[in-house]
């Protein structure tokens, strides 16, 4: 094939028995890590807004990272549609002319008013830090610092009162976007869910639960990234300090982290429960039902995606952890391992709607399969293939990390709201 | 009419729009409000097909691929033929290589070889946009590259399709795809730049046995919406309440 001539779809798509002549796998991993990445997003606030709105203190200290943390995750929810694209230069369109009866159309103006929220709370949040950094900075030597405290001072906005009542108020204000931004993070990914819930063309993927059940399953993968990424950088500080001789010090640390590890888990078993008992729910009923999509739609499930869905996604992924998570005498190590399960049992959920939605034919007479292109040898494959989801993985995380430099969210002796 | 949101942005980037503004920037069209256009119109285009008399030539898809330079060897089609077979055991086996494009020469199906004395039946059916007054595909668009024109023909504007492929997922009867050489959606037209100006679609001409035939449905002396409103027509996946404008004759119902 010249390379003019790239049929988007059919190079990692592989037809069985009939299918009609144009259908491939359109919608590939970048779909897959659109919906997931969200869903990152989504849980993070929500796991940061239990502390904010609902004052569940023993949550503070995750609640401060995984607000700040969501933030990394943000832009790079937006990345795998851009990613997707065929013409990625024309992604400003849906905002310049949306066309609001599409389900996608609104996805700029959600995902930039769910942005501004976010960083709102993060400045309500650490404004009285940025004020004192600002002050700490005034009179140390060198270029390192003058840059700091300029780039603190932008931070500021101008405002530095940091009078008890501005703090106060702060504080508020924080709280009510922490409460305005829980809907709106659900709303940002059942949103995402109404994407494919709403296709009447994909018998997979119509159903109203779709959306509740993407809500339900983001704020488990969000709270499962938060309470990892916190237990591998708390971890790593207990590790340093007991380097530099602070034992005492680092077993504090150790006893913190267990405490919130062990209150985030309640949390996240809740949301365990929800999301799996909606998508046994919404199984049962098309059984039940057994519409004309049924056929098709259990040889799907029961035979060709039979261990991606019942082995990798329901028993690795959420049956397995669930039994960590609530066995007595549960360790750290143990938590990791089950937390790595949880996330992945969401990334299958994820694949097995976006690629198993695409695995039939819509003449419900034939079969797609799809082959992850894991060495490009194209833009096209690079991007649609094993490293582009890679590239999208590993973002939040680079981003967290530049961020954290200036909003240290892990830092435990901060005064913040 | 005469403003679309395209020329709109245009003008205001330039600074000479602020004035047409209220005017321009409301038009957002509603396929109800497309519907309701539409039936003011003095023309709604719709297809018939007539699949007792396809032989399964393949020339309208060959045909069409050239009209609409459609790369010929990609295995995508605005229109292609499936053939049906249906054996004593009750089975049924489609199959559509090349979309059709080469007719079927052989009597093997997916590579089996099937004993004509088995065969209950056998069929082809030719397949096309149906033009739906009701497109999902124009309802999902999310920056209205996919409209519908008041003659009730659905298009793509490959100057402004982002390439999201949404209507190719929301189309439930599989004729979009994404252009090879464009990068943007595609899809049948009715070779709408033909039939607007009084020329008969590249399939259409192509069809040695009048399989296919295209007339105006809001003018009841044509012949072909004669047939439409007289005699028994089918219409494809009605069930999704797209409203196709692609009717058939002497459809099976093992047509899926
Ligand atoms: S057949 Fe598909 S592409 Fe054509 S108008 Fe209907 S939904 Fe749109
Ligand atoms: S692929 Fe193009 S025409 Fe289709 S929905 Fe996306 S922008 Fe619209």
């Amino acid at each position: 094939m010249s390379s003019d001539l790239v049929v988007h779809g059919a190079e990692w798509t592989v037809k069985e028995l009939f299918v009609y002549p144009n259908e491939f796998i359109y919608w590939s991993i970048q779909i897959v890590m659109y919906p997931y990445m969200t869903g990152l997003v989504a849980g993070a606030f929500v796991l940061s807004s239990l502390y904010h709105v609902f004052g569940q203190k023993d949550l503070k200290e995750i609640a401060q990272f995984s607000l700040v943390f969501s933030l990394a995750l943000l832009p790079v929810a937006a990345l795998p549609l851009l990613l997707h694209l065929q013409q990625p230069m024309r992604a400003m369109e849906p905002l310049l002319t949306p066309h609001f009866t599409s389900a996608i159309a609104a996805f700029g103006i959600v995902f930039s008013t769910y942005g501004l929220i976010v960083l709102s709370e993060i400045w309500f949040v650490y404004r009285g830090y940025f004020v004192a950094q600002v002050h700490a900075l005034r009179d140390q030597p060198g270029l390192g610092n003058r840059i700091r405290r300029l780039v603190y001072r932008g931070l500021t906005l101008g405002a530095y009162d940091v009078s008890e009542d501005a703090i106060a108020v702060d504080h508020k204000a924080a709280k009510i976007l922490a409460g305005v931004g829980i809907p709106v993070a659900c709303f940002l990914h059942g949103y995402a869910g109404f994407i494919f819930g709403s296709v009447k063309a994909n018998a997979l993927w119509m159903s109203p639960l779709m959306p509740v059940i993407f809500i339900m399953s983001a704020v488990v993968s969000g709270i499962a990234l938060c309470m990892l990424t916190y237990i591998v950088i708390m971890e790593w500080q207990a590790f340093r300090n007991r380097r530099r001789g602070g034992g005492t010090q680092a077993s504090e640390i150790r006893g913190a982290e267990a405490d919130v590890i062990a209150k985030s888990t309640r949390y996240l078993l809740g949301f365990l429960v929800a999301a799996i008992s909606l998508e046994i729910l919404d199984l049962i009923f098309r059984g039940y039902t057994a519409m004309k999509s049924w056929d098709i739609l259990r040889s799907v499930m029961f035979k060709t995606d039979f261990i991606k869905i019942f082995v990798l996604q329901y028993t690795l992924g959420n049956l397995v952890p669930f039994i960590l998570l609530i066995l007595p005498g549960r360790t750290i190590k143990r938590t990791v391992v089950a937390l790595l399960l949880v996330l992945f049992g969401v990334f299958m959920m994820r694949w097995n709607v976006v690629i198993g939605g695409q695995a039939f034919s819509l003449s419900f007479d034939g079969f797609m399969h799809y082959h992850i292109p894991i060495v490009p040898h194209s833009v096209e494959t690079f991007k649609e293939g094993l490293f582009g989801a890679l590239t999208v993985i590993s973002m939040p995380f680079i981003l967290f990390w530049i961020i954290n430099k200036f909003v240290p969210s892990l830092d435990r002796d901060i005064e913040t709201g | 009419m005469s403003c679309s949101r395209r020329d709109f942005l245009k003008n205001t980037v330039a600074g000479a729009a602020a004035a047409a503004m209220p005017a321009c920037s409301v038009i957002l069209r509603t396929p109800d409000e497309a519907k309701a256009m539409t039936e003011g119109s003095k023309v709604r285009w719709a297809f018939l097909v007539d699949t007792e008399k396809c032989v399964g030539c393949g020339l309208c898809v060959d045909a069409c691929k050239t009209e609409n330079e459609i790369p010929y060897e990609a295995p995508v089609s605005r229109t292609w033929v499936e053939r049906y077979v249906v054996t004593r055991d009750g089975k049924t086996r489609v199959d559509s290589p090349n979309a059709g494009r080469d007719g079927f020469i052989t009597g093997e199906i997916r590579g089996e070889e099937i004993d004509p004395e088995d065969i209950d039946k056998a069929f082809f059916v030719p397949k096309l946009c149906n033009q739906c007054d009701n497109p999902p595909c124009v309802q999902v668009c999310p920056v209205g590259a996919t409209y519908q024109t008041e003659d009730g023909v659905v298009l793509v504007d490959r100057e402004w399709c982002i390439g999201c492929g949404y209507c190719v997922m929301a189309c439930p009867y599989g004729v979009r795809f994404f252009h090879p050489v464009h990068k943007t959606a595609e899809k049948c037209n009715f070779c709408y730049h033909r039939i607007t100006d009084g020329k008969e679609a590249a399939c259409v001409q192509a069809c040695p046995f009048e399989a296919r035939r295209m007339g105006n449905l809001r003018d009841p002396e044509d012949p072909v919406t004669k047939v439409i409103t007289n005699e028994r027509v089918q219409v494809l996946k009605d069930e999704y309440g797209t409203k196709p404008h692609v009717f058939y004759l002497g459809l099976d119902e093992k047509v899926r």
